[in-house]
């Protein structure tokens, strides 16, 4: 640490289009979290979709359309949060993979990978964030996502964070480390496949006796949500920002919304 | 064992493995409380695994540049110790060669260790069709060839099948011994088996065997077993033929100790397999055993063609099953459902190699790309980068069809223009919100039938991000 007092670094956010569209109270959230922890955050309005979906499709030439906007949209930060390991992934890990053949846009893309994080990892490694102020009075498990743990090294980030919740008690989660089954348009794709996984899952979770299961990446926690739901568990799902920014009043996710909540039990 | 492929019926398979809960009780205990500890317990004892993971990941990418200078030294190496090699350069030839060997032998029974080229070749139906009887001496091999099935995993053939299902096929196979016997416990079964193959191993003419290592310097091949059935196979009959593939040589026998440390370790977590069986040429004048004969038939079969493609760090493979036994897919679809010889991850990428893209495109597309295989893989492939390599080959076809290709381009067309985007997402996103009423989460929803067939749909919270951020929310 240098004895001059740190210039706020300038963030943008990558708010993912998943929580843009299906969950913006996590985008609220990680604007929050990065606020507390000292950074100047711009979110672009010219980011809409990381690409993955194409990537991971074997639509190459989409794929990459979609990476050169994203390239574009966030050249100008010092660093890019992303509150998803899978998108982070994407941009940090794959994004240079698909401009093997292209020196210009792979450099760009270098550049771009060197300066991309994921919300917890960026909180706790980059900005030393120890103390969230967050209060949550109740036990939690947590599900460790896949892109995020194995191409991001997202594991004690978390954790650490969620110490710092007053009232909270961590229980881990057997297996944490296995696939939910999500896998994007897997879990479409091959429904009863990705079915079977995601039941599996909730089994661990319910087994793990917590009031709610956190995870890091939406697709995932939806996914989980959805079988745990379906199998009528009480178990309730955040995303961990949500948690860490005391953002947990409202609804949990596939939550019905309170007027209507009765209504939900009785239908 | 039929060689026919049957990966367009993944799915179909699939659903078969989820509804037989016998099945998906034996995947329980021998994955995830089978091999994936003892994989963990393994490591745990050996502090450089993660080193040695590096050093066989450099000894294969080594041994793949140089690949056809150690096969020639291995041959000349194996000619001079009395053997002879055979280069088969498809499953056709392979078979051709094995048959004209087992003919001049005048064999009627060949012995076989287990061997995952000769399921690639369909080896079996080939002796079988012209008058040779194979008999398996592997225990997983043998209950799979009674009951007439292919096996579902490379290293544990016969798991899915329970000890009450084996004691049911034994009392109709083996018809000579009293039908009222009891084989409620696996050792009286194992020493009936024991029984029934002592007999044949020293009736065999020919013996076939895998490798699971080449020494080139040496012209040494060795296998790994745990039941000893390899030995016999390889020692007793008059004519033993090594069936294996180019891509297993290693330099010096060193080399292939850094492979044995990793292979058993990773695959079921012991320290070595129990026998560790050598072989080098035909028996000499002064050896009290061996056979007298010795054929080595390396197989290519596309191989070298991999060698040259993006999927050229399979070839590192050394057949641990890790990648099988570690994937959530695998987990809860057996073997089978893959449709053909390799199952899991190594095999979804060596499948459409085999029998092309167009029959096995389901397979790279059965990966959620959770990367755990690539995780545990001893020699580092990166498993998810080349099954999503054969994604690409796959979508360049057309063979994901024409309702995912419209999609993803309709979603490119508007991620691509953010002003219309948003135009179109908010009002998509307020539509899905009139249709949820407050309920939170869809049961069913039109157009999402593959998601709510197995979990509900969690319901957007209102409004988009951007669209209220621009309102001026924080």
């Amino acid at each position: 640490m240098n004895d001059t007092p740190p210039q706020k670094p300038r963030v943008g956010l990558f708010i993912t289009c998943l929580v843009d569209l299906m969950r913006p109270s996590i985008g609220f959230a990680a604007l929050r979290l990065l606020a507390r922890a000292g950074a100047e955050v711009v979110v672009p309005d010219q980011q809409t979709c990381c690409g993955q979906p194409a990537y991971n499709s074997g639509d190459t030439k989409n794929a990459r359309a979609l990476a050169k906007d994203v390239i574009e949209a966030f050249a100008d930060f010092d660093h890019v949060v992303v509150p998803s390991g899978s998108c982070g992934g994407m941009i940090a890990h794959h994004y240079v993979k698909l401009f093997a053949d292209d020196e210009t846009w792979r450099a760009k893309a270098e550049d771009l990978a060197a300066r991309t994080f994921e919300l917890t990892t960026y909180l706790v490694d980059h900005l030393d964030l120890n103390d969230t102020g967050a209060v949550f009075d109740g036990s939690a498990t947590y599900h460790d996502s896949c892109a995020g743990l194995r191409e991001l090294g997202v594991k004690k980030q978390p954790r650490h964070l969620l110490a710092t919740v007053d009232g909270l008690t961590l229980n881990e989660l057997e297996e944490s480390e296995a696939c939910c089954g999500f896998g994007g348009l897997f879990s479409i794709k091959y429904p009863d496949v990705s079915g079977a996984i995601v039941d599996k899952k909730a089994v661990r979770v319910e087994a793990a006796k917590s009031d709610v299961l956190l995870g890091g990446d939406l697709g995932c926690l939806m996914n989980m949500a959805g079988k745990l739901k379906r199998r009528g568990s009480k178990v309730r799902v955040f995303h961990i920002a949500e948690v860490l920014a005391n953002m947990t009043d409202g609804p949990a996710i596939g939550e019905a919304t309170l007027e209507t909540a009765g209504q939900d039990r009785d239908a | 064992m039929s060689q026919d492929p049957k990966c367009h019926d993944f799915q179909l398979g699939a659903k078969k493995a989820l509804d037989d809960e016998r099945l998906q009780t034996l995947l329980g205990r021998t994955l995830e409380n089978g091999f994936q500890k003892k994989r963990l317990q393994g490591m745990s004892r050996l502090p450089e695994y993660e080193q040695l993971r590096d050093q066989a990941r450099d000894l294969k990418d080594h041994v793949l540049d140089h690949l056809d200078m150690y096969l020639a030294r291995f041959e000349a190496e194996v000619t001079k110790a009395g053997g002879q090699v055979h280069w088969a350069r498809d499953a056709a030839e392979a078979r051709d060669i094995i048959l004209d060997i087992c003919i001049k032998a005048e064999a009627k029974t060949v012995s076989k260790g287990k061997s995952m080229i000769a399921e690639e070749i369909g080896l079996n139906d080939h002796l079988i069709a012209n008058a040779i009887t194979p008999i398996e001496t592997d225990l997983g091999e043998y209950i799979i060839q009674l009951r007439d099935e292919p096996p579902s995993h490379i290293i544990a053939p016969a798991f899915h099948i329970s000890k009450e299902q084996v004691a049911e096929t034994f009392k109709d196979s083996h018809t000579h011994l009293d039908p009222d016997r009891d084989l409620s416990e696996p050792t009286t079964l194992l020493n009936e088996a024991r029984g029934e193959l002592r007999e044949k191993f020293l009736r065999a003419d020919v013996g076939i065997t895998g490798a699971n290592i080449l020494v080139a310097e040496t012209g040494t091949a060795m296998i790994v077993t745990n039941e000893g059935n390899g030995d016999l196979t390889q020692d007793l009959p008059p004519v033993h033929i090594a069936l294996t593939s180019i891509e297993k040589v290693v330099p010096t026998l060193e080399d292939a100790t850094l492979i044995l440390r990793l292979l058993a370790r990773t695959a079921t977590g012991q320290e070595q397999s129990v026998y560790n069986t050598f072989f080098t040429g035909a028996k000499r004048p002064t050896d009290i055993d061996g056979p007298d004969e010795y054929h080595v038939v390396l197989l290519d079969n596309g191989r070298s063609e991999l060698l040259g493609s993006e999927f050229r760090d399979i070839l590192r493979c050394i057949r641990c099953g890790a990648c099988i036994n570690h994937c959530p897919v695998y987990g809860v679809t057996s073997g089978h459902a893959y449709g053909w010889v390799y199952p899991g991850p190594m095999g979804s990428v060596l499948t459409p190699h085999f029998v092309g893209i167009e029959e096995a495109h389901l397979l790279p597309g059965a990966s959620t790309f959770c990367g755990r295989c690539e995780e545990v893989c001893p020699v580092r492939i990166p498993l998810p980068q080349l099954l999503r390599n054969w994604r690409v080959r796959a979508f360049e076809k057309g063979l994901s069809g024409g309702a995912q290709r419209l999609g993803l381009g309709v979603w490119a067309a508007l991620a691509r223009r953010p002003w219309l985007y948003r135009l179109t997402m908010n009002f998509a996103i307020a539509a899905l919100g009139m249709l949820a009423r407050g309920k939170g989460s869809f049961k069913r929803l039109l157009g999402a039938g593959g998601w709510t067939k197995t979990r509900d749909l969690p319901a957007p919270q209102g409004g988009t991000f951007q669209s209220r951020y621009a309102k001026g929310e924080r």
